[in-house]
């Protein structure tokens, strides 16, 4: 079909109720969106702050005090409410049903708790906000965060609550995954996504309890004085930072794994072409889930851990980066004798492909043990994270974002307009960052207020590149809202694409399909089909 | 010896410097043919791959290739295991303090550095030490996690409250090297930056007779400035209005000051004493009881020319 359905689940039903307490996954999807994106611009805007007053060591527009607050709740806000249920609880719960031929999630009524959990979670993080705030950093260090006069307490019960919101979400999708999965579709004809959305919601239903008992630690140590952590209680503080890692590095993985289904998806589609090393590409993404357990030392090279154990943690994280770097060429190799079209997933693709690439090589700086003493805790760090996180999972994120957004809403967004938009948030992702590696190695510590006239240039530099990335943030933000309203129909499968998603109409029915789907080809069958572009 | 260091690092001035730049120039280099083979590939295969006319033909079933896959799995594998070996020996030799170094206690504290020397001598802010002679490091802190950073030695250790970390250094030139705190520690942590200083041994032995301090000789209001800064108090106290983690100084002595809880002080040589042995007695309203004491750390000649110092400021 190549224009709008008469109906579609964007109208089966009306009324701000049929929104808030709806079971359709697709429309949970869609809430989940604007909280997410709400979020990443609460975020953004704390960026931009933080970019703007770093532009000389003098004073620009804050004290330190207010300084800590903002770089403390860019962290946090990007990374609980933001960048970890961005792609599988907004993206992933509206495609995942579709793509393996279901009707829903296996539990739609878990589905919706997990949203409404999410902004319970948020309302104690505002809350936290409007009450003093925190200056822990999203780190949440102790003693310096038992001792800390703002309001960490609601901030971490509201982290704490959020991480139901991700269990819920993994638990909902595991069980879906095994158990709806239309006839025929094997394990192994599943697309890739799926996959990525499967590892993830293993680490998300394994590791995130343990995030939340050290938050309630934490807070009974504020709260009730029961020394944990704080020596001056009798605790240990390290202690904290195994806790915290043993989940937040895992989360590292929550985050990325299934941007690198979405690229799988993207790569091969706009390749049009047969996915390279499918078996490969699934089962790294399994290894990357279990190994990445095993690695939350390396957060911990300088903090007085053993030498033992710092090694030990060394060769791990040199064994977790194999996969990744195997779905590199996995990729790439996709592309060889393929016919590639350049539309905007496609150029995320590859903006991915080479971020990504230079966030996982500068990993193997901070490995290598001798070299990350030098660069821990530099703008080394905070450089190498932005490009695995920001120039991994947000551009894969963006790339999803722009191939489901005619299914979401059953219109097309301006290309051109999306085009000029990359070209600026990658160029000014670069500016904003690369400059942070030299900065970093040059020694400059990160979380400074003010910093040597020396690092003067460089970060002066990092800052226009962040407002060179705001502009493509404001006209993404434009054309895509555009779209919702006046963009020109999609059609059921403007891309060409051989997932079952595109087989039905944009948007879809309440029920996803209007005949349930029988797998009669792979999701990746370039080979043999040549399905026709709606748009 | 490099001194004036390269694109990505600040000049190498330890021993273990020249070594730690040799691997990391390594990974960058690695880096840079890795990254090269991926950005190639992505625009030969986009320039010859790229769409072209209309027709739409199935491409090619390629679905994998083992011999590939293997060698992009086992050539990476090897020379990450090299580079971990690698890192790994190095780290060793950061880690292990040579028998002959001499110790040197490191206290951190929000928001300054303190040394104590084997000689009794203690510097704030200034750690000095003579060339060519392994200096180990004992390090704490006296509230929250610091973190020990000169870049330009490639040392850093987290200062723990609850227990000794330690690293060391040798400096064969004499020279000046910035000191940085790297780990978070609240309002004061970007100030937290001190020197290394490298003398001879000739001019630490010197420096050492007359105790560290140096300036005695001098009016009482200009040996108080001197140890304004010497003594980390321009950390939170700026001397021309700026208001930084404490109350400006300038022309506070001999005016009444609101204290937190209600209640008034005169700035006079007795709340000035009262401050810097007892911070929390008295806090000028708005500010945070932050402040550290310096009991033990001044003596009362230094005391009182500080007092001097902070009258003579207008």
């Amino acid at each position: 079909m190549k224009g709008i359905p008469e109906n579609h689940y964007l109208n089966a039903a009306r009324g701000i109720k049929s929104w808030l307490l709806t079971l359709d996954h697709k429309r949970i999807g869609v809430l989940y969106l604007f909280g997410i994106m709400a979020a990443f611009l609460v975020g953004g805007v704390f960026a931009m702050l933080i970019r703007l007053e770093l532009l000389s060591p003098a004073k620009e527009l804050m004290e330190a005090d207010t300084y800590n607050h903002v770089f403390t709740l860019h962290g946090a806000i990007m990374i609980f409410l933001f960048i970890i249920p961005s792609i599988p609880a907004a993206l992933g719960n509206f495609v995942l049903p579709q793509m393996i031929g279901a009707k829903d999630v296996a539990f739609p009524r878990l589905n919706l708790a997990s949203w409404w959990i999410y902004i319970l979670g948020s309302a104690f993080a505002v809350y936290s906000i409007a009450t003093g705030s925190i200056d822990t950093g999203w780190t949440f260090y102790t003693p310096y965060s038992t001792e800390s006069t703002g309001s960490v307490v609601s901030m971490t019960l509201g982290v704490f609550i959020l991480g139901f919101s991700s269990i819920f979400t993994g638990l909902n999708f595991i069980v879906t995954i095994h158990k709806m999965r239309a006839p025929g579709q094997t394990w192994f004809k599943l697309p890739l996504f799926v996959w990525g959305l499967y590892a993830t919601a293993i680490i998300q239903v394994l590791a995130t309890p343990v995030l939340g008992i050290t938050l309630i630690l934490l807070i009974l140590e504020r709260v009730a004085s029961i020394g944990i952590f704080d020596p001056a209680m009798g605790g240990d503080p390290v202690l904290f930072q195994h806790f915290f890692w043993f989940y937040s590095h895992p989360a590292v993985y929550i985050m990325i794994l299934p941007g690198m289904g979405i690229i799988s998806e993207l790569v091969s589609v706009f390749s049009h072409k047969k996915i390279f090393g499918y078996k490969a590409i699934a089962f790294s993404s399994l290894a990357i889930a279990f190994i990445s357990f095993l690695v939350w030392g390396h957060h911990m090279f300088v903090s007085g851990q053993s030498q033992l154990a710092a090694m030990l943690f060394s060769l791990l994280t040199f064994l977790v980066g194999i996969p990744s770097g195997i779905k590199v060429f996995n990729w790439l190799a996709t592309m060889y004798r393929g016919r590639i079209t350049f539309e905007a997933p496609m150029l995320y693709t590859l903006s991915f492909l080479v971020l990504f690439t230079i966030g996982g090589l500068t990993g193997i700086f901070l490995g290598a043990l001798a070299v990350d003493v030098h660069l821990h805790d530099t703008y080394f760090v905070v450089a190498h994270f932005h490009y695995v996180m920001m120039g991994g999972t947000v551009m894969a994120f963006l790339g999803g974002l722009h191939y489901w957004w005619p299914k979401i809403w059953g219109r097309m967004y301006n290309e051109l307009w999306a085009k000029i938009s990359v070209a600026f948030i990658f160029v000014g992702f670069n500016m904003t960052f690369f400059t942070q590696f030299i900065l970093g190695a040059q020694g400059m510590p990160r979380r400074y207020y003010s910093y040597l006239d020396q690092y003067q240039p460089l970060h002066g530099f990092s800052s226009v590149g962040s407002w060179v990335m705001g502009i493509g943030f404001i006209i993404m933000g434009i054309y895509l809202v555009h779209a919702i309203f006046k963009g020109r129909p999609a059609g059921d499968n403007p891309w060409g694409a051989l997932t079952f998603e595109w087989q039905t109409t944009s948007p879809p029915p309440r029920e996803n399909f209007t005949v349930p789907p029988v797998l009669t080809h792979g999701p990746y069958d370039y080979d043999k089909i040549v399905p026709e572009r709606t748009a | 010896m490099d001194t004036t260091g390269s694109l990505f690092l600040p000049p190498g001035s330890s021993t273990i410097s020249s070594e730690f730049d040799a691997l990391f120039y390594f990974l960058v280099y690695a880096s840079i043919v890795f990254l090269g083979i991926v950005v190639f590939s992505i625009v030969l295969f986009s320039l010859r791959y790229r769409k072209r006319g209309v027709e739409e033909t199935p491409t090619p079933g390629i679905s994998h290739s083992t011999k590939l896959e293997i060698t992009w799995s086992i050539v990476p594998t090897i020379l990450v295991m090299i580079v971990f070996v690698w890192g790994f020996r190095i780290y060793m030799k950061m880690n292990v303090v040579p028998r002959d170094a001499m110790e040197i206690k490191v206290t951190g504290q929000k928001w300054f550095w303190t040394f104590d020397y084997p000689e009794g001598a203690n510097t704030l802010n200034e750690l000095v030490v003579p060339a060519g002679k392994p200096v180990k490091l004992l390090m704490s802190s006296r509230d929250v996690i610091h973190s020990f950073f000169v870049p330009d030695f490639r040392i850093k250790m987290d200062v723990l409250p609850n227990r000794y970390t330690v690293t060391w250094f040798e400096a064969p030139e004499i020279g000046e090297h910035n000191l940085f705190c790297t780990e978070f520690c609240g309002k004061g942590h970007s100030e937290m930056i001190g020197r290394v200083r490298v003398v001879s041994e000739r001019e630490y032995a010197e420096w050492l007779e007359t105790s560290g301090a140096g300036g005695e000789e001098l009016p009482p209001d200009q040996y108080g400035a001197a140890l304004f800064v010497a003594k980390a108090c321009n950390t939170c106290h700026s001397v021309e209005g700026k208001r930084l983690v404490g109350p400006a100084l300038n022309g506070v002595f001999g005016k009444p000051v609101m204290l937190t809880g209600g209640g008034e002080a005169t700035v006079d040589e007795n709340y000035v004493r009262e401050s810097i042995l007892e911070p929390q007695a008295s806090i000028v309203a708005g500010y945070e009881p932050v402040m550290p004491t310096y009991q033990g750390i001044l003596k009362d000649r230094q005391i009182d020319a500080l007092i001097a110092y902070i009258k003579s400021l207008k």
